[in-house]
């Protein structure tokens, strides 16, 4: 396809300086590029290939998770099970609403209204800001339960259940052993969801500095799209996320 | 030009000529602006001279094992000593040479020129994958004079993450870091390649150097970060003791070489494929024709990227991975033979009837199509089941990763480096002392890694530094050759320093050759074209180029 378009391009020297002249407007546009769509598309290809590349990055962490519940199943249901589904789950509608607002924003640097973008940009943060709020009050419970993998790590409400008033079945100590693993793969899977979020709130205050400066108000929006592929894939690596770590079985007997 | 000629250099008149007076390297002056510059040609400056740097330091580790193994007994270093070495040796050699050797520094500079572009799409990332590949060099030496690591550059668990007390961590973040610069690196060739290509550059008429350099980005975008997440995982193993590669806490550590050598097996392919790319212009330009088979060659490229991905597992047949997945990877193994043969056997085709001419960047690429051959075939040996368990460890790997790795793509770089010399510089070495320097590497390298087939095969176990007495014959004449290559590498950084200076004014096409490249200035502008050229040729087509160069003649004349 791309073959088709090149070969088929009817472009002289003469249509490509009269594209530049068309389009001299925007001080944005970068001297290597012969025309301004071709510095779009240059920019969202790369974001996409950015992305896969994060996919591969996030792609081992899913690997290793993939071969340890195979393992050890009993103990990542149980462990699971310490979860909170109503903090994920409205942390997954936190994070939905947030990707909702990025995608008005880049609707709204597109038709090119800077007050509504802002707005949206701000909207997007406060939900971003809201979802690592409550990432953080589960990850302190985790704490007071000494749930964290490593030295201080309590297996003793896996082994015996009842005395803290749960309904799982007791494990074996050595299946209890393996909860760590679910709850490391928990902390790197969600630590590094969260470390992307936390990036991509810091180019969010960039950014809607800079749209409060309208700058992305006349036309040139690649930052705002690119920023916005980059922040649904954040959504989409926590829609997977949130089943797997989750739910893996809420009904344990049945 | 006659057929019978026996060179196709074709110089300016050096009592006239002399270099354009701008261009890339003198259209701004002082540090600053090649510490903050865009253009593409001097950031593959920048990276060549890194690169080089490293190169020598990574070869006095070479130097250094090959000292201690002069003897049988242990008597240079201690133990754990020759294991920083050889650490080291591995480390910067992949990581900081070989991986970023072709692509960034011959890819930076040419793959815009070769598309018809004016630079790259993202300069500033560029750039910023230099800065990383630095901040990651600086990163592992500091590792080395902190007092070394001694993991070998795999970071094998569970020696790297409990038994070893070595700046493992310091290491690791320097080849996490690194891996940034070349995933960067790949990502740029990428989008240029699909969105910078000037009108009717097609993709089947890209010269094979943009085709094999798109193939190792590919890998360089896909596997690269899992050897990032990886190194991360045996980072906090070692710090946090987080159990994930710990079979004491219900870890595995066959999950850690899955993981990492779904990375550095495609790695090998991204060392491997930018110099097949040199070697199809180097071959095609002093033979005069067309590379045979251009489709294959430029798809065996893509095959062998493909394939690279699926035969991680036989680096651990001896590791209790199940026989089934091993019988599997062992054919796969077997079948990414197929796409290296293709190309081998379509530049033989080449050289068949061409009106072959022996400068040294051919004589560079004859190198590298016996070496690499042996290379490859000791591959299909290790890809055997059986075969492998007998050599696995031993030092018959060490001698076909060498022949892959420095017969193969250190002899390509030189190619290369050789054969755009004139381009970058505007200058040209000195050609016999150039020739020497080629076949004295090619000696040196055989002298050198031959006999480690020998020794391998005879059961001598690698990153020992103490060997039974009656290795010594064939580890002396491999010490031997090490220090004829030694001399065959120092060579060519002479006298290429030399001809900065007192090089002959090479002109715009010394060697006749077809690309875009050849047809601006020498050295470049820095937009490359004054205006952007619409190509109506296919690549390797010497016919349109004589028939444009007859043009000029009567224009000038």
């Amino acid at each position: 396809m791309d073959n088709a378009i090149v070969a088929t391009h009817p472009h002289t020297h003469e249509t490509a300086v009269a594209a530049e002249h068309e389009h001299a407007a925007l001080p944005q546009h970068r001297h290597h590029f012969e025309t301004e769509g071709q510095q779009r598309e240059a920019a969202t290809f790369g974001m996409w290939l950015f992305l896969l590349t994060e996919i591969m990055f996030f792609g081992g962490l899913f690997f290793a998770y993939l071969l340890y519940r195979n393992w050890y199943h009993d103990a990542f249901v149980v462990a699971s099970n310490q979860l909170s589904i109503p903090l994920g789950a409205a942390n997954t509608a936190i994070l939905i609403s947030s990707g909702f607002f990025m995608a008005l924003g880049v609707w709204a640097a597109e038709v090119k209204k800077k007050s509504l973008l802002v707005l949206f940009l701000v909207l997007t943060t406060l939900f971003g800001v809201a979802f690592l709020g409550v990432k953080a009050d589960e990850y302190h419970e985790k704490w007071e339960k000494h749930h964290i993998p490593g030295a201080h790590f309590d297996v003793s409400e896996f082994i015996n259940p009842h005395a803290y008033g749960l309904k799982e079945q007791p494990l074996a100590p050595d299946m209890a052993q393996k909860t760590q693993i679910f709850f490391f793969l928990y902390f790197a899977m969600t630590g590094m969801h969260a470390f992307h979020m936390i990036i991509g709130i810091v180019l969010l205050f960039w950014l809607t500095w800079r749209a409060h400066r309208g700058e992305f108000s006349a036309g040139y929006v690649a930052p705002i799209e690119n920023f916005g592929l980059y922040w649904h894939f954040v959504d989409i690596v926590w829609l997977f996320l949130f089943p797997l770590l989750y739910l893996i079985n809420r009904h344990p007997g049945t | 030009m006659s057929a019978t000629s026996s060179t196709i250099v074709n110089l300016p008149d050096q009592r006239t000529a002399a270099l354009p007076k701008r261009h890339y390297l003198n259209n701004e002056d002082g540090l600053l602006s090649w510490l903050f510059t865009g253009d593409h040609k001097r950031i593959a400056i920048l990276y060549l001279i890194s690169i080089t740097f490293f190169f020598f330091i990574g070869g006095a580790f070479a130097g250094l094992i090959r000292l201690e193994l002069l003897t049988p007994q242990p008597d240079l270093v201690a133990s754990d000593t020759y294991n920083k070495f050889f650490s080291m040796h591995g480390i910067v050699m992949i990581f900081l040479f070989l991986v970023p050797s072709v692509p960034a520094t011959l890819g930076n500079f040419l793959i815009p020129i070769m598309l018809g572009a004016k630079d790259l799409a993202f300069p500033k990332i560029n750039l910023l994958s230099w800065y990383l590949y630095w901040v990651g060099g600086l990163f592992t030496l500091a590792a080395l004079v902190l007092g070394g690591v001694d993991t070998g550059w795999t970071f094998t668990t569970p020696l790297s993450t409990h038994y070893l007390n070595t700046h493992v961590v310091t290491a690791a973040t320097g080849v996490f870091i690194i891996g940034f610069s070349s995933i960067f690196t790949g990502l740029n060739f990428i989008v240029t390649i699909h969105r910078m290509r000037a009108p009717g550059m097609t993709w089947f008429r890209m010269p094979l150097f943009c085709w094999s350099n798109y193939a190792a980005s590919i890998l360089m975008v896909l596997g690269t970060p899992v050897l990032a997440i990886t190194l991360v995982l045996v980072a906090l193993e070692r710090l946090v003791g987080i159990g994930v590669f710990d079979p004491t806490k219900g870890g595995d550590p066959l999950l850690f070489q899955h993981l990492f050598w779904f990375y550095s097996h495609p790695a090998v392919y991204i060392m491997i494929l930018p110099g097949m790319g040199v070697i199809s212009e180097v071959i095609s330009t002093f033979s005069r024709k067309r590379v045979f088979g251009y489709t294959a060659v430029a798809f065996s490229s893509v095959a062998i990227a493909l394939f690279g991905f699926f035969v991680w597992a036989h680096h651990m047949f001896i590791m209790g991975v199940s026989n089934y997945s091993a019988l599997v990877f062992s054919l796969l193994t077997m079948l990414v033979a197929v796409p290296s043969a293709i190309k081998i056997f379509n530049w033989a085709f080449t050289l068949q009837k061409g009106s072959i001419t022996f400068e040294t960047p051919m004589l560079y690429a004859f190198g590298f199509l016996g070496l690499f051959t042996i290379g490859g075939m000791t591959g299909v040996f290790l890809g055997a089941l059986g075969m492998d368990i007998h050599l696995t460890e031993t030092y018959f790997i060490v001698a076909h990763f060498h022949f892959v790795m420095v017969g193969g793509m250190l002899m390509a770089f030189l190619a290369g480096i050789h054969f755009w010399w004139p381009k970058m510089t505007g200058r040209m070495y000195p050609e016999s002392l150039s020739k020497l320097a080629a076949v004295t590497t090619f000696i040196g390298f055989n002298l050198t890694f031959l006999p480690q087939f020998i020794l391998g095969y005879l059961g001598m176990p690698r990153r020992y530094h103490a060997y039974p007495p009656e290795f010594q014959v064939l580890n002396v004449l491999s010490t031997a050759g090490a220090t004829v290559l030694g001399v065959g590498y120092m060579l060519p950084l002479l006298y290429l320093g030399w001809s900065l200076k007192y090089g002959a004014i090479a002109g715009n096409n010394p060697w006749q050759a077809t690309g875009l490249e050849w047809q601006i200035q020498s050295p470049p502008l820095t937009e490359n074209f004054i205006e952007i050229p619409i190509v109506d040729h296919e690549a390797y087509d010497y016919e349109w180029l004589a028939h444009k160069t007859a043009h000029e003649v009567t224009t000038v004349g």
